[in-house]
């Protein structure tokens, strides 16, 4: 290409403390283009995205706008620069409402203060290009995740940018809201915008993006266009090494039921809801974002409470709205979101594997540190969790690996049913095929598993059987032989119960 | 989607809005209609609480701390807390009494503006420990609260200024009435609405309950999140300072322990106001109406010949009654928006 890049690095590094989070990266961003980043969890890619931001200065190397070497201070200045970031959690001001949330820093102005009602009509604009339903005024607090998700791409566009990052947008949309959104992105690209397009999705990078750049382990590993390679060459640059098959389910044979779930609801967000999981059996949960899957399982872990309904385990029945109960009974649940609710981010590995199962580790009323540390390093290196020490926080470690904390603090406690939300969201593909591995080998240990999942080839490679919510319904249930994609995909979008 | 599918579901989502809007401002209608309960039940006990002298007192004795409620939920919004104010409050009242009373030549004005600016100043010490220096406000004011009461004992040294030392011109600052308001409850008033206006219609405003809802993600925004913290003290430092004027016209009679112990009344005011302790919502309406509550309750208890020694546990039962409602209020609020939501999925 012979015009100038918008933006683009030079030979840019960035370590915090002993950890070289990206060595000597160089990319460039061309007006018109869209640009995907690869690269397994870890791999440097957000750290990237908050160079390119202005969140974390670069300790070598350049950034250049229009060619020109510049230096963001700090996010103001990126922004002034034409850079808009939809980044991977959304960064919403709960009290605020949605539109205060979109304009912050940039709200219209009237003569004497802000104009309300210009802001309440540009962010009506953006939800119609976006094709959503959100209404202005409520607050960002009891959105959804693909709702905030949604904001966070209105708040982006609203900016007008001449560079938008997107990090891991579609992690939480459902099939129709990616569309819109690509709609949009692919327009933006037609108007002369440069496009970073971070995804763990490869499809989507192919479909939007005419570049790729790849990084492994901080480094530069390769910038091809897209059209010139496929899918598993994308993957082999990423891992550096061949995958073997991304789902190895065993056969196995199912037991006896060990959590019988009848007649479950919740006023106002799940309806009905009954299922049985054996023992050795994994049965996916699917549907779309939204549906009441994950608030399922909350309830079944005795977090909320339900309004009507039992939840039997191993045949007795739980105590509703206990989640000490839950556990004593052999559940444990592997939450959505592992920052915010799996993981106490500040507390080191060990501590957080340790956290669940703090009475194993008991000495009088005294907690045995030796005993601690050698349960979190026997868990640790049965899940090859890659770590430092066991003593740095759980910040520290990429999204994988965060995720292996998480799985270990419950698998330590021998869980009878292990409730598993989103187990791979956000997670590279090496990761992801060792949690794969994992739960078929759970399985095959006579462990229920209740997988939680919006990835369909996740969902029909693991799962013995198939389960789909539709608007807080239980409404298909579809044996491994008759899955099929778009029979999974139809029960969820409510156009048949099969 | 057709028309006459698009219009029930608008409608739907009006009503869930409106129904939300209410719950959430409940907050402020809530203690207006505590007010309204204490006024006619005490009223209705003793008439004479309900005379003008009576009411006037009222309004005379929340003013200060209404004023002083107002810049403390500056602060507050912002997810802090500024525990040094009473100490504030107590050198600008000195030091005003002092400048008075030692150099009459001084215009009044001139002293008025020169304590608002020392108030200022002592927040720009606040501001810069915990927006710059990264000190938690709770640490960083509880040490300028001793550090700004120790500089006005020094500066005192056991003296005391009295009424009959100060301009006259002075004192009738603290008594007089307008229209028969009593003037510092007017100056309150003013702040409060003009502070209100900006929290609700300025950038910078809403920048402050941004912070305090979300820090990171402020940051994110590109909002100079050092600059706004730094500010919010400094503009609760200077109402400190005024109120310290007030203070010291009010009751003529100033040594260095002035309005010591106050902080906590303050935050009383803006916690029982429905400011959330941990920022990001509330207003200074709010807080302004907590002021006038609990003070009005004090006068109450003493019109109804309570205890003085009960008051204090009354107050405190009062408080903690205010926490709950709001945290009930909360969960109601969450629950309708759950409602809601799951209403418009459909």
């Amino acid at each position: 290409m012979d015009q100038t890049p918008v933006l683009s690095l030079s030979q840019v590094s960035k370590a915090f403390g002993a950890v070289r989070a990206v060595r000597e990266v160089s990319l460039e961003l061309f007006p018109g283009e869209a640009h995907a980043l690869a690269g397994e969890n870890g791999a440097g890619k957000s750290t990237l995205v908050k160079i390119l931001s202005g969140v974390h200065r670069p300790d070598s190397g350049r950034i250049l706008l229009d060619g020109e070497p510049v230096e963001f201070g700090g996010p103001a200045d990126a922004q002034a620069a034409g850079v808009a970031v939809i980044y991977q959690e959304p960064t919403l001001f709960p009290d605020l409402s949605v539109m205060e949330n979109i304009f912050m820093g940039r709200q219209p102005r009237a003569r004497l203060g802000i104009d309300r009602r210009a802001m309440r009509a540009e962010a009506a604009e953006l939800f119609a290009r976006l094709g959503v339903h959100l209404d202005p005024d409520q607050p960002a607090r009891g959105l959804s995740i693909a709702d905030q998700q949604l904001v966070e791409i209105a708040k982006a566009l609203s900016r007008q940018a001449r560079v938008l990052i997107m990090d891991e947008p579609t992690a939480a949309l459902s099939g129709q809201e990616v569309a819109r959104l690509f709609g949009v992105a692919k327009a933006l690209r037609e108007q002369g915008c440069a496009l970073l397009f971070v995804s763990h999705r490869l499809e989507e990078m192919f479909e939007l993006c005419q570049r790729v750049t790849t990084l492994r382990d901080g480094g530069f590993v390769a910038v091809d266009p897209i059209a010139d390679i496929t899918p598993d060459d994308l993957v082999r640059r990423m891992v550096g090494r061949e995958l073997e098959a991304l789902f190895p389910k065993q056969e196995t044979t199912a037991g006896e039921i060990a959590l019988e779930v009848r007649r479950l609801t919740r006023e106002g967000v799940f309806t009905d809801v009954s299922f049985e999981v054996r023992r050795g059996e994994i049965v996916a949960l699917a549907g779309l974002v939204g549906a009441g899957r994950s608030e399922v399982a909350r309830a079944v872990f005795g977090i909320d409470r339900w309004d009507a309904g039992s939840v039997e385990v191993d045949g007795r029945r739980l105590r509703p709205a206990s989640p000490t109960a839950a556990m004593a009974a052999g559940l444990a649940l592997v939450p959505e979101d592992r920052r915010q609710q799996g993981l106490v981010m500040d507390l080191s590995i060990e501590r957080n594997i340790g956290l669940a199962g703090l009475a194993a580790v008991r000495r009088g009323p005294l907690i045995s540190r030796p005993a601690e540390r050698a349960r979190a390093r026997d868990w640790a290196v049965r899940l090859r969790l890659k770590f430092a020490r066991l003593t740095d926080p759980v910040n520290v470690l990429s999204g994988g690996n965060q995720q292996k904390v998480v799985l270990a603090k419950w698998l330590a406690r021998r869980p009878s049913v292990l409730i598993v939300d989103e187990p791979t969201r956000g997670i590279d593909v090496g990761t992801k095929a060792e949690v794969h591995r994992l739960l078929s080998e759970l399985s095959g240990n006579g462990v229920a598993v209740l997988m939680i999942s919006s990835e369909l080839p996740e969902v029909l490679g693991m799962a013995d059987r198939v389960l789909v919510m539709h608007e807080g319904r239980l409404v298909a249930e579809i044996a491994r032989g008759d899955a099929t994609e778009e029979r999974v995909m139809a029960a969820a979008t409510g156009r048949s119960a099969a | 989607m057709t028309a006459t599918a698009t219009r029930p579901q608008a409608a739907r989502r009006n009503g869930g809005r409106r129904l939300v809007d209410r719950v959430a401002r409940v907050r402020e209608l809530g203690i207006v209609v505590a007010l309204g309960v204490l006024f006619g039940v005490t009223g209705a006990v003793n008439p004479g609480f309900l005379s003008y002298a009576s009411l006037r007192d009222i309004l005379l004795n929340s003013a200060i701390v209404a004023l002083l409620a107002v810049g403390q939920t500056l602060v507050v919004i912002t997810r802090n807390v500024d525990l040094s104010v009473s100490s504030v409050v107590g050198l600008s009242a000195f030091g005003g009494a002092l400048v008075l009373a030692d150099s009459p030549g001084v215009p009044i004005p001139v002293v008025v503006a020169g304590c608002v600016v020392l108030g200022a100043a002592c927040g720009a010490v606040n501001g810069l420990l915990v927006g710059v220096a990264k000190v938690p406000a709770l640490v960083a004011t509880l040490g300028t609260l001793y550090a700004f009461r120790g500089i006005d004992y020094a500066w005192a040294g056991g003296r005391q200024v009295n009424a009959a030392d100060m301009p006259e011109g002075f004192l009738a600052l603290g008594t007089r009435s307008v229209l028969g308001i009593p003037l510092p409850a007017l100056v309150a008033l003013a702040v409060l609405l003009v502070a209100g206006w900006m929290l609700g219609n300025l950038r910078a405003g809403r920048e402050l309950y941004a912070i305090g809802s979300n820090p990171e993600a402020a940051v994110l925004a590109g909002i100079r999140v050092r600059r706004r913290i730094v500010a919010a003290f400094v503009a609760n430092g200077a109402l400190a300072g005024l109120a310290g004027v007030l203070w010291a016209a009010r009751f003529g009679t100033v040594d260095a322990t002035v309005a010591t112990g106050k902080e906590l009344d303050v935050i009383a005011a803006v916690v029982v106001g429905g400011v959330a302790i941990f920022g990001g919502s509330g207003t200074v309406y709010g807080a302004a109406l907590g002021a006038l509550l609990l003070s009005s309750i004090t006068s109450a208890l003493a019109v109804l010949r309570v205890d003085a020694l009960a008051q204090t546990a009354i107050n405190g039962a009062l408080l903690i009654a205010a926490i709950v409602l709001d945290r009930l209020l909360a969960l109601r609020v969450a629950a309708a928006l759950r409602r809601r939501r799951f209403r418009d999925a459909r």
